[in-house]
């Protein structure tokens, strides 16, 4: 018999006095205190198996004090729990660093710039051209990472704006204002740099996606996204998340992330401040808050980014120490690239909800190429793995240096939040309601002169071209037709005819067929079915007069006739670019 | 090795690329061309062998010839090798080293331009 005397990180399971079968265990207690265990060595092993191993936030910021901290990335960690289990793993380590770098569209900075005199109270305000919120108190502005320049568009934005204040650069502001007794002045234009300012500070309502959908594209036009540029044909697929280094993945079930959580945000400290928007932690999905000090931060773990033809955004780094308080923590951050699995969605349709092709892990995602109907498609990260082992290998330093400790969290984080779509009160008109279903088409092998005919028969511009099967093979439209009389080409039609047609399906809302018309500059798509027969039009008129009748009046008939609108003439508003469902 | 030929207008209209081939031999290969009714710039794909001979009889015949040694250049201070623009590249010539980082093969590159459009961060440029 041995006498075991626990020691305070150990907490005894309440499953132990069911070891108690034979004799040779006994407990001795006063108080409710363990004073000690007599135990056979049979059940010394036992018990030892049998214990939980357990370490407090002080005892580990004791051990960041002394120096005598273990601490390791969750890349290694994986390595480690693979090898030692999670049982030992737990016992070796006392931290793990996790890290992530990638495009965070919800990022920006509250600025207070003081006042000038006499006063002002903003209310409208511009860095570098780039708008930023001024509905607060007068001299606080928010400057968000996807507000554009009003003068260079989408080569420069919010993200750009931060990086340029981060970077200690001069920023031009101009501010306009209506004027009050208080605050007389109603303009302003000056020249600012990060130091002039009162604060600067970063707060970003939705930050490191615990991970993300990979997108591809199924359609036959290269698409520009937020996911980045995706080749017709699946010719590619993208993705997001840092994998094994993902801060979230690291602890899933908020054992140690929390409100108040001290975390490695831009190169300085930063904190959560709660869940992110749109968190969404059943389905993997879980995101954070977070909040730092904007001029302590660094350019190297802050860039902003443009999204050819969709947008600026902003790249963050973010790490999250995960202090190992227990075996089943020390577990979760043995995950690996292999057990994170993810979605692959097809982009190609334009709706909240795109279809998925298949389920991928991130190992099979880092690999570079993955398996899309027995066809091979290279992958792209958009996030920096090389930037997240970066910034989990520079906090553990951090925490290794003794300048970084680990905090207690003030509250959990949602574990049962739900991610809802947008309640629309009205419903979006779709192609059918609104196209014509009276069809005028052309069989192949016709002559321009017989489209000139049925054209000016029809009243109407565009006139698809079909085959002997009746599938859609090619449009002509009267703009065509005018062109080939002025160049002297009295061709077949096959040769005069578009063959790449841009077409619109009966189910599309016709916010989809509007984008359509103005992003390839035309004026009518036929709508196809499945079998690709022609079963209606659409027109950017039939589009005019339904919005005119949802905002309540008569258009005027319009004196330009379709046929010759101008390039870059669109009487349609814009629209608005269809997100997924969930935004980076 | 990749070259790029511009053609003037004096010279377009001749079977230039046919007859270097006819007379040298080398199997070269067009990866890119765009030509108009008055220039053209096309690059071209020469076996490293047959290259001075290739470049020598092209200059002969008016050809404005360039090595593209540094076809595209990546900005190291602007790049955060995320990646973006691996995929886009069709030719892989665009992929990552053992530490992530990216690594860009000038000599698969023919200027294709896609990465430059696709690289969040501007770190691409033509040379």
């Amino acid at each position: 018999m041995i006498i075991v005397t626990p020691r305070p990180q150990w907490t005894l399971p309440g499953s132990m006095p069911r070891l108690d079968s034979s004799s040779d265990f006994h407990l001795h207690q006063s108080n409710g205190r363990y004073l000690g265990i007599t135990v056979s060595y049979k059940y010394y092993i036992k018990l030892l198996l049998c214990i939980m191993f357990e370490r407090s936030i002080d005892e580990i910021n004791q051990k960041i004090k002394d120096g005598s901290v273990h601490v390791v990335t969750a890349e290694q960690m994986t390595e480690i729990v693979d090898e030692l289990g999670p049982k030992d793993a737990a016992r070796e380590v006392d931290v793990v660093t996790t890290g992530t770098f990638g495009a965070m569209c919800s990022s920006g900075a509250f600025l207070n710039f003081g006042h000038s005199d006499p006063p002002i109270k903003m209310q409208r305000v511009w860095l570098n051209d780039v708008e930023a919120y001024a509905g607060l108190a007068a001299a606080d502005a928010y400057i968000g990472a996807t507000q554009l320049s009003e003068s260079r568009g989408m080569e420069y934005g919010g993200g750009h704006v931060i990086e340029d204040l981060v970077a200690h650069k001069s920023i031009h502001l101009r501010a306009i204002a209506y004027g009050t007794d208080c605050y007389p002045r109603k303009n302003i234009e000056t020249t600012i740099t990060i130091d002039d300012l009162n604060q600067a500070i970063m707060m970003n309502p939705r930050n490191a996606y615990q991970r993300y959908n990979v997108a591809t594209n199924s359609s036959d036009r290269t698409l520009y996204t937020y996911m980045g540029t995706l080749l017709p044909n699946c010719g590619n697929a993208t993705y997001c998340g840092a994998g094994a280094l993902s801060p979230l993945y690291n602890d899933p079930d908020f054992g140690t992330i929390g409100i108040g959580t001290k975390i490695f945000l831009c190169g300085t400290t930063g904190y959560i401040t709660g869940e992110g928007t749109q968190h969404d932690p059943q389905n993997d999905f879980a995101t954070l808050m977070v909040l730092g000090n904007l001029k302590e931060m660094s350019r190297e773990f802050l860039r902003g980014a443009t999204f050819y033809r969709y947008g600026t955004t902003l790249y963050v780094g973010l790490g999250i120490p995960v202090p190992i308080l227990n075996e089943n923590i020390a577990k979760k951050t043995g995950i690996s690239d292999a057990d994170i699995v993810t979605n692959v969605l097809d982009y190609a349709s334009p709706r909240r909800t795109r279809p998925t092709l298949r389920k991928v892990s991130y190992e099979e995602l880092k690999s570079g190429v993955i398996e899309l109907d027995g066809k091979e498609v290279r992958t792209s990260p958009l996030s920096s793995f090389f930037m997240a082992r970066k910034v989990a290998s520079t906090l553990k330093h951090w925490i290794e240096r003794g300048e970084f400790t680990i905090s207690q969290p003030i509250e959990k984080l949602p574990t049962d939040t739900v991610f809802r779509p947008m309640k629309q009160i009205k419903e979006t008109p779709l192609v059918k309601d609104v196209m014509s279903r009276k069809v005028t088409t052309i069989k192949k092998g016709k002559s321009i002169e017989d489209a000139a005919k049925l054209i000016m028969k029809g009243q109407f511009t565009h006139l698809p071209v079909i085959s002997e099967d009746d599938r859609l093979i090619g449009i002509i439209t009267a703009w065509d037709i005018s062109k080939a009389v002025a160049q002297a080409k009295y061709d077949k039609l096959d040769r005069t005819m578009t063959r790449r047609v841009i077409t619109a399906t009966l189910d599309e809302p016709i916010d989809v067929t509007a984008r359509k018309l103005e992003k390839y500059n035309i004026s009518a798509l036929p709508v196809i079915d499945k079998n690709r027969k022609v079963i209606g039009m659409i027109t950017s008129d039939d589009i005019s007069k339904l919005i005119a009748k949802r905002r309540g009046f008569t258009p005027r008939k319009s004196k330009i006739s379709w046929a010759q609108k101008p390039k870059g003439f669109c009487p349609i508003e814009t629209p608005k670019e269809e997100g997924g469902s969930r935004e980076p | 090795m990749k070259i790029l030929l511009r053609f003037t207008p004096e010279i377009i209209q001749e079977p230039h690329i046919a007859e270097v081939i006819l007379e040298t031999g080398a199997k070269l290969n067009i990866d890119r061309a765009s030509i108009d009714a008055v220039s053209g710039e096309v690059v071209i794909d020469v076996p490293d062998e047959k290259c001075d001979k290739v470049i020598k009889l092209f200059r002969s015949r008016g050809v404005v010839v360039s090595v593209l040694e540094h076809p595209i250049v990546l900005d190291e201070d602007e790049c955060v090798q995320c990646g973006a623009c691996i995929s886009v590249c069709h030719i892989k010539a665009l992929s990552f080293k053992e530490d992530w980082s990216i690594t860009l093969d000038e000599r698969r590159c023919n200027q294709c331009g896609a990465c430059i459009t696709a690289c969040p961060h501007r770190a691409l440029e033509f040379s």
